[in-house]
């Protein structure tokens, strides 16, 4: 699936988009794997209160099941308007 | 409903003008303008709005149809601008067109509420000091408890 970075978190992972290959079954396993793979990962998953997830570009939970999505991407909380 | 994500800037009064030309039986517009502030303490060089573009528009659409079934709307328009903005430039506007202008108001404060904590946008502020995220505030996302 391609995984999408915004804001602060693509500034702290150096990555706007990515493919990644994986079995993770929702969006919190999805976090473990990314966590486990290197620092900037493991500090810009550090704080999940802090972070807003979505799955497909629908605003989701943490717990939500990724099976079938093509798209998931992580950001902090919004500043529109 | 009409829904514009864009960069570039946008002519206020002709898009009002634009958006009345297309009522009929609406007795209450109502409009509210985004503009980049200045901080208090001032040195704000640009605004720099990041936003997700496959998202952000189906986003707001969500948020609009919200509030076309929630009140009696004749007519939403939602503009809002990302990239480099300086302060005084217009972010963002918002219309609403109601029979009645108690259904114009509220659906307008209701669209402000989302737009600010549910829709996809990042606000950067670029000062002589430096580059910082605008934190996202505790009373932005109460707010949206009005409503629900």
């Amino acid at each position: 699936m391609d995984v999408l970075y915004f804001a602060r978190v693509r500034e702290r992972i150096g990555l706007p988009r990515e493919r990644v290959e994986t079995d993770a079954a929702t969006v919190t396993d999805l976090v473990e794997e990314l966590r486990a793979r290197e620092e900037c990962y493991a500090a810009a998953f550090a704080d999940l209160s802090a972070l807003r997830v979505a799955v497909d570009q629908e605003l989701t939970d943490f717990d939500a099941p990724l099976a079938g999505a093509r798209e998931v991407a992580f950001f902090p909380p919004m500043t529109g308007g | 409903m009409r829904i514009e994500v864009q960069e570039a800037p946008f002519d206020f009064a002709a898009e009002v003008a634009r958006f009345e030309a297309g009522l009929a039986g609406m007795g209450a517009v109502v409009t509210f303008t985004g503009i980049v502030r200045d901080h208090a303490q001032g040195g704000l060089q640009v605004m720099e709005i990041e936003h997700y573009p496959g998202m952000t528009a189906q986003a707001i659409e969500k948020i609009a149809g919200e509030a076309l079934a929630r009140w009696d709307l004749g007519d939403v328009l939602v503009i809002h601008r990302y990239g480099l903005l300086t302060p005084g430039e217009r972010i963002m506007m918002v219309a609403t067109a109601a029979p009645h202008r108690a259904d114009a108001f509220a659906a307008a404060d209701f669209l402000m509420d989302y737009l600010k904590s549910r829709a996809p946008f990042w606000k950067k502020e670029i000062t002589e000091r430096g580059a910082d995220w605008v934190a996202a505030k505790d009373a932005d996302e109460a707010a949206l408890d009005r409503w629900t």
